[in-house]
């Protein structure tokens, strides 16, 4: 080490080195934190406060002129009793509940599979992973194309699997299958997600557990909900924290997919909350909207991270 | 393993069922493969075969898809097409064949250029800011450094669309809409909360005792932190910036409200890829596959460390 401290001494431009010789830790810890903090403090708190202070208000962002008036909490009042904001919730939950639930168990399973180790299965993983990779936003749009009825390959694939005509149903237009729709393209993307994670799970529980199972002449069955399960758990409930976060904030797919419609079947938050914000340009509103999600999410988050901590602690 | 396992143990599977597993995961694969595949193959397919009925598994190999997505055409009369000389070019032989002229060349270069600089942009700052910050998260007792740590995550939790509507006026009065300067600050403010959590537990993971030991033989922090710590956290470095990368590539919302043209990226410049009577279908495919070439590669490079960072860093292996 010694040899290498003088090598690096020696290369050291003598400049920087004499203004910083003499900086306690702690006065480095401030500067290396404060670029972040300030880009931070800059890009997320000052917009979050200047968002407040404007859900008080009738601003609108299309008129930058006009006077602004203070409306106290009309605005959370307005938001609140919308039926259109409680329609678009009901849609956010449809969709995050169902779709984790689908990713859930299909990754969970294809995690179990997977974790036989059996030959080429970290080849198939890699296949299987891709789909999380992409832009959500792409993804969105290159599924309107697949979902075309007749020219479409998902219409076609079910013709043939079941024999139904391609073209008597329509996975975008209809207002019962749109929000399924949703469902299915996020399934398809993220379920490698939660499959990844609960991969780590199972690798992360010894081999000798369940030796001794074996030894105690534990079914298979037993095995799997008194060892696999409570071992996976915390990751599992990481997977449902990560993907109910992101998709309860969803946009870019369900924008490009079907922008809400047909009406506002598939309308999520996020399509509402830029709706009012960048389509009826009700700033202060939209603005009371934002605070609210972001409450909501944020609150929820909190409360589950410590559910979740209890149960690694166990 | 000397003591006798039944057949479905789960520490040593039988043959039987990695064979079963095997074939239910390639099966699973190959289905969820298909629609990108789908979408690769239609890149290479006219825009009439592109949407025929029922959809054509073979089909003649076309590059119109990709030349329909680098040029703007017109529709001209054939007494106009025959007035004009002879097409120079294989591309413009092509284009003729329908009946067309090209105009010059579409806006996708441009567009792919920006999403180049504002992802290198943005991620050269998130990541050289996340490093510094995870460093002294990790060496030393900052005040609330919990609540530091959660403030940053927690800037990930808003909705981007929440977000935008502030940062669309502060652009507004900063003249930075539809700037590559203003994405390139604001994607960095997004990446480096993922890059302070990753970095923090890649740094973690090197021992104090390099620096100390360097210390003790003179150095001062900073060299340490440079000329030692640095250099063994290139790996987790490098893993960092490619998840930035992948986010500034991929990131649809914030591009789409706040960027118009000069600055805007490929997510939401390929879903306005223009035919006659609606999306330009092969040359979408063509654009879709292109932008996912570079996602493609990073994926596999990443392979080992992509669990850490789809769980910022909250899972290692």
């Amino acid at each position: 080490m010694s040899a290498l401290a003088e090598q690096a001494v020696a290369r050291t431009p003598r400049r920087l080195a004499l203004r910083f010789r003499g900086m306690s830790d702690r006065a480095i810890a401030w500067l290396f934190i404060a670029p972040t903090l300030l880009l931070l403090l800059a890009i997320n708190i000052f917009p979050l406060l200047w968002t407040i202070q404007l859900s008080f208000t009738n601003y609108r962002a299309n008129r930058p002129n006009a006077p602004i008036k203070y409306l106290g909490l009309d605005n959370y009042r307005d938001v609140l009793t919308d039926p259109e904001v409680w329609h678009a919730m009901q849609a956010t939950a449809h969709f995050v509940l169902w779709s984790i639930a689908l990713e859930l168990v299909l990754g969970f399973g294809l995690a179990l599979l997977i974790n036989r180790r059996f030959r080429g299965h970290s080849f198939w993983t890699t296949i299987i992973l891709l789909p999380m990779m992409l832009s959500p936003a792409v993804v969105g749009n290159f599924w309107t194309f697949l979902l075309q009825p007749q020219s479409g390959l998902f219409n076609s694939a079910i013709a043939l699997l079941t024999g139904v005509d391609p073209s008597s149903f329509q996975m975008i237009g209809d207002v019962r299958l749109a929000p399924w729709s949703i469902i299915m393209v996020d399934t398809w993307m993220w379920t490698p997600y939660v499959m990844l994670i609960c991969l780590a799970g199972l690798r992360s529980i010894p081999d000798y557990i369940y030796e001794a199972a074996e030894v105690d002449r534990a079914s298979p069955w037993r095995q799997f909900w008194s060892i696999t399960l409570p071992m996976v758990l915390p990751f599992l409930m990481l997977a449902i924290l990560f993907r109910a976060i992101e998709n309860f904030k969803m946009f870019d797919m369900v924008n490009l997919l079907t922008s809400g419609g047909p009406g506002s079947t598939t309308e999520v938050a996020s399509i509402t909350l830029k709706r009012e914000a960048f389509e009826k340009w009700r700033t202060g509103y939209s603005s009371a909207l934002a605070i609210i999600l972001f409450v909501t999410v944020f609150g929820v988050a909190n409360i589950y991270v410590k559910a979740l901590n209890r149960v690694k602690q166990r | 393993m000397s003591m006798p396992l039944s057949a479905h143990s789960v520490a040593e599977p039988s043959q039987w069922s990695k064979r079963i597993a095997s074939l239910i995961v390639a099966t699973y694969a190959i289905v969820a493969i298909l629609p990108l595949f789908w979408i690769f193959l239609t890149g290479f397919k006219t825009p009439p075969d592109s949407i025929a009925y029922p959809p054509k598994i073979l089909f003649e190999p076309s590059v119109e898809g990709y030349v329909n997505l680098f040029t703007t055409r017109s529709r001209q009369t054939p007494e106009f097409l025959a007035s004009l000389p002879a097409p120079q070019t294989w591309y413009e032989r092509l284009v003729r064949s329908r009946n067309m002229v090209i105009g010059g060349p579409s806006k996708v270069v441009p567009r792919f250029v920006n999403s180049m600089v504002i992802g290198f942009g943005s991620t050269f700052l998130a990541v050289c800011f996340g490093t510094v910050a995870a460093y002294a998260f990790s060496r030393f007792r900052v005040p609330l450094a919990d609540d530091l740590l959660f403030f940053i995550l927690s800037t990930r939790m808003m909705p981007p669309i929440a977000v935008a509507i502030p940062i669309y006026l502060m652009f507004r009065n900063l003249g930075l809409t539809d700037t590559k300067l203003g994405m390139i600050l604001l994607y960095t403010a997004v990446n480096v909360s993922l890059a302070v959590w990753l970095l923090k537990g890649f740094i973690d993971e090197i021992p104090r005792e390099y620096e100390e030991a360097a210390m003790v033989d003179g150095y001062t922090r900073l060299q340490a932190f440079f000329k030692v710590v640095l250099p063994q956290a290139t790996t987790g470095i490098a893993a960092t910036a490619i998840f930035c990368l992948i986010f500034a590539w991929n990131e649809y919302a914030f591009a789409v409200l706040l960027t118009s043209g000069d600055a805007q990226t490929m997510p939401p410049f390929i879903p306005f890829i223009i035919g006659e009577g609606g999306q330009d279908w092969p040359a979408v495919a063509a654009a879709t596959t292109l932008f996912f070439i570079p996602i493609l590669c990073f994926t596999i490079l990443l392979r080992r460390h992509l669990l850490r960072g789809i769980t910022f860093g909250a899972v290692r292996k």
